[in-house]
Formats: C-alpha cells, structure tokens, sequence
C-alpha cells in the first residue's frame, strides 16, 4: 500500500533552532530517508520553498485568478512530503512518528494513496 | 537475420529460471548468479531481434551469463577479454533439472522476506522480467525495485537459504507462501486492466504462466491446481468487469458472453478433476475459490447462478481459512438465497469485527442489500460511506455513481 506523509510546519521553525540542533534535525531527515531508500520502501519525496514565495490560482466568477500566497492562512504550512510503499498502514505510521517534525510544534497527515486499479465485483 | 521481439520475451522468461539454475547448481552463489542471468537476458533482448536467433538459445544464454558471473567471481579480468571470449567459446555447463525453477521459487519467497521484496524477486529471478519492468508494472521507481531484490539476496544469504527442496511439512508450508506470491502479482495485473495499461496487465500472463508451470511440476498438488484454476476462472471476466466509461461492472451485470470460454473450461476442467481426485490430498482454500468461481462460471445469466451451492461453499472456505472477507462474501451469498433481510442481519453480526467495521466492502454490501430490501434512502447512504472509504478510485466512482443514482431517484 503506497501512503503519503504530508508535512506541516510553521516555515520559519528552523530558523529558532541553534546551529547544532538545525545539523541534527537535517541529519535524522537524512537518515531516514537513507534507511527508507535501503529497505525499497521510498517512493519519492520533496521539500517545497517558502510559502512566502506560494502564488495561489482561485476561481472568481467562474474565471481562475492568481493571487501571491499559499492558499491556507495557517501557522502552519505544507512544506513537503514523503511517499512510501509499505507492507501496512501501522509500518506507515512507524515512519511517520520518527518524522522530527511534530517534536518542533510540526504534524505530519498521513494518507493512503488511491489505487488505479479496478478491484473484482 | 531478425528474430520478432514478441517471440524473443517469450522465449527468454521462459529459458530464465532453468539458466539460472543451471549457474547456482555450478557457482553456488544465488545474488551473483542471478545478477549473472539478469545481464544475459539483457544482452539477448538487445542482440537477437537484430541478429536472430542462436542455434542453441538456452546454451547462449547459459554461455553468457556464466561467463559474467566467472567475471564477477574473478573481477580482476578485463571487460575486454570477456567480450571477446563470449563471442568465441561456448562454456559446457552442467544442465539443471526441471526441478530447479520449484527451489528458485521456494528461494524467492524464502520466509525471511517481506511479500513485497518476495514479489520482486520471484518475477526477476524466475519470471525473467527486468528491474525496469516490474518498476513500471507496480508504479513504483525503478530504484526501489533495485533496492528490493539487492536487500532480498543480501537477506536470503544472512539466512542461510539454501538451494534445495525442504521435505515434507516444511515444504507444504513453504509452498504455500509461493502460491501467496503468485496469486498477489495475479491480482496486481488483475485489477489493473482498467487503464488499459498493458504492462500491469501483463503480469496477470505472467502469474499464469509461472502457476501452469508449477502445475507441471507438481501435477498432484490439489492447491496449485486450484490456484491455477483459480486464476483462470477470474481470469476470464477481463473483457467484460470494466465499462467503457472505465468503471467497475460486478459480476451479476456482466455481459456473460464476453467471458473468456476457453479460460472457463480449462479452468472448471482443472476443478472438477482436482476435486474428483482420490490422492488429492487436504482440501485447501484455492480449491474451494477456484469452485466457487467455476460455479459462477457455469451459470447463464446472475439469476440462474446456484446461490445455495455458493453459499454452501463459503461456509466450507470460512471452516478452512476463516477471514473477515470470506465472512462477508458468505453473508452476501446467503442474502442471495434467504433474501437481504437474512443478509443484513449477518452484516450487523459482521460489524463488530473491527477489521471489517471500517471497511468499504462492509458498507457496500450493505447497500446493495438495503436497495434490494426497498430501502433506497438508505442505501444510498450506505454507497455514500462505502465511497468515502474507498481506496481505489475507479471503484469510488462506482460507488458514487450508486449513491447518485438513488439520491436522484428518492428525492
């Protein structure tokens, strides 16, 4: 079962960390995406740039329309994801939780992706 | 000289497995070996479209990779000199038995692996798919197939595997896990005929044809036989389970006379025998799907389908390997015989188990019965829940279109 993480955070987080604790937290992100890589369950990921540098497309009378800014006026903000193909939804969660994100006032949305496949009726 | 490439992969996944057994019979060293035999078929996909095919195809293959995995053993050789010995000598390699794809696939799906790593390996080592194939059929990078097979052979090595046939008990239980492996790639290239993806598609062949061959091999096996029946049976419903809109179209709305009929009869063929056989060994669960589907296959139209009989043998499967799907299949099967109040009341048995409580398939039955008992208010709310717990999308399009066509209807 292929999962998404979609990692939340506020997107200055990293900038109230001191030198060392920033190299660390980079340091466990890399490391886990090196283990996700060894064991053949990393499908993919990437970290997206600031929000302040989001342009957002919108419908105004039917017509789209853009706009500087992300779309949610949030604390937080998506900041990139991580996708998975797992053996279970407990595996993805285990993933999830070593995520260093939620300990810097962070969440991580896990989300199953949508199979393409027609199941047998 | 030319040789037609659809005849070329053909020939290639076929020859796979006896090289490679060939080289681990001579060599020993699985991983090696079979990075020895991935290259071979590389360079014969590569060369014999253009060139044509050898005299001896399976001894230039054989020629090939074991000089590759000689030049992996000794590493020191330069590319150079192995090119040139390649195109001039032919190796005598001792020839393997029938008997060596059975070890390749009971060493690919060695307990220590996970299903996934177990999947990737066997349609490599023994199917003769490339790492780039069996990315793009399971839509996943083609880096992590590499990395799925590279960790399975440095865990089959960690292990211990050997490449031998376990006695007795430990080879029944063995078997089963390949049985697993091939019925899980059977059903990924199943589902996947919506899109027309054809590589996906593929691996439904592709498990056919590995489970014919195990067949071969172990003709007496009542659980193999029935998977391949089994198999077939689903099988033959390709042409007729999706619409052209690309939804789903269940069983009981199929247009019958776009089933597969030479599937069907090699497929109940298979079943009856197997079920008549006096050494057939233990009943097991392949046998018991396999007749169900051949019961569903013998009827004309949804109507006249023999529901007690379906339901009878849903009983005998939940007995033999008891599961909440089987559960909820057999209720559906007796709403069919005792009417949907019957069926509904097993449902609300069925959602205190939570490994079905949340389940689509739950909610969906649920709805066809409800709509069936008259109730279409609710069941559209049923299809409704069942579409927000969906997990494929051509299937919550289905569900949805259910919901709709009752909220439409009701209002």
């Amino acid at each position: 079962m292929k999962y998404m993480l979609l990692i939340y955070n506020r997107p200055d987080f990293t900038t109230e960390l001191s030198d060392e604790e920033r190299t660390a937290m980079f340091a466990e992100v890399g490391e886990l995406m090196r283990e996700l890589t060894e064991s053949g369950e990393l499908v993919g990921g990437q970290a997206l740039v600031h929000p302040a540098q989001a342009k957002t497309v919108r419908g105004r009378d039917g017509q789209p329309v853009v706009s500087d800014g992300p779309f949610l006026e949030s604390k937080e903000q998506f900041g990139g994801y991580c996708a998975i193909d797992v053996e279970s939804e407990e595996r993805a969660l285990e993933i999830a939780r070593r995520w260093p994100d939620p300990r810097y006032g962070g969440a991580i949305e896990l989300r199953a992706i949508m199979d393409e496949g027609v199941p047998e009726g | 000289m030319s040789a037609d490439p659809r005849q070329v992969e053909p020939l290639l996944r076929a020859l796979a497995p006896r090289v490679l057994g060939a080289l681990v019979r001579r060599h020993g060293q699985f991983g090696l070996c079979e990075d020895a035999v991935q290259e071979a078929l590389i360079a014969a996909a590569a060369q014999w479209p253009a060139d044509g095919l050898p005299a001896d195809p399976r001894a230039w293959l054989t020629t090939v990779a074991d000089r590759r995995a000689i030049d992996a053993i000794r590493s020191e050789r330069s590319r150079r000199e192995r090119e040139a010995a390649v195109a001039e000598e032919t190796v005598e390699v001792e020839v393997g038995d029938a008997d060596d794809t059975l070890r390749l696939l009971l060493l690919c799906c060695h307990p220590s692996l996970t299903p996934a790593t177990q999947v990737a390996l066997t349609l490599r080592a023994v199917g003769g798919l490339t790492t780039a194939q069996i990315a793009r059929a399971f839509l996943i990078p083609e880096a992590t197939v590499g990395q799925r097979i590279s960790r399975a052979k440095r865990t089959i090595r960690a292990a211990g595997a050997r490449f031998e046939l376990p006695a007795g008990d430990e080879l029944a239980a063995r078997l089963a896990a390949v049985l697993q492996i091939l019925y899980l790639v059977f059903n990924e290239g199943h589902t996947a005929t919506s899109g027309g993806d054809l590589t996906r598609a593929e691996l439904t062949g592709e498990a056919i044809r590995l489970t014919r061959e195990l067949h071969a091999l172990l003709p007496a096996d009542g659980e193999v036989a029935g998977l391949l029946a089994l198999m077939l049976l689903t099988d033959s419903h390709r042409d007729a389970r999706v619409g052209p809109d690309g939804l789903l179209v269940t069983l009981d709305r199929q247009d019958r006379t776009r089933w597969d009929r030479a599937q069907i009869e090699e497929g109940i063929a298979l079943v009856t025998e197997v079920l008549g056989a006096a050494d057939r060994g233990p009943l097991g669960p392949y046998q018991v799907q396999a007749a169900i589907a051949a019961v569903h296959a013998e009827a004309p139209t949804a109507e006249a389908t023999d529901w007690p009989q379906i339901a009878a043998l849903y009983g005998v499967l939940e007995r033999l390997a008891p599961g909440p799907m089987v559960a909820l299949n057999r209720a559906a099967a007796i709403a069919m015989v005792d009417g949907p109040q019957a069926g509904l009341a097993r449902l609300d048995e069925l959602a205190r188990d939570e490994r079905l409580a949340g389940h689509h398939r739950l909610a969906a039955v649920r709805a066809h019965l409800l709509e069936r008992a008259g109730d279409r208010a609710a069941a559209a709310a049923s299809y409704r829940e069942a579409a927000r717990l969906a997990t494929s999308l051509p299937e919550r399009r289905y569900l949805e279109a259910q919901a709709a066509r009752l909220g439409e209807a009701g209002t």
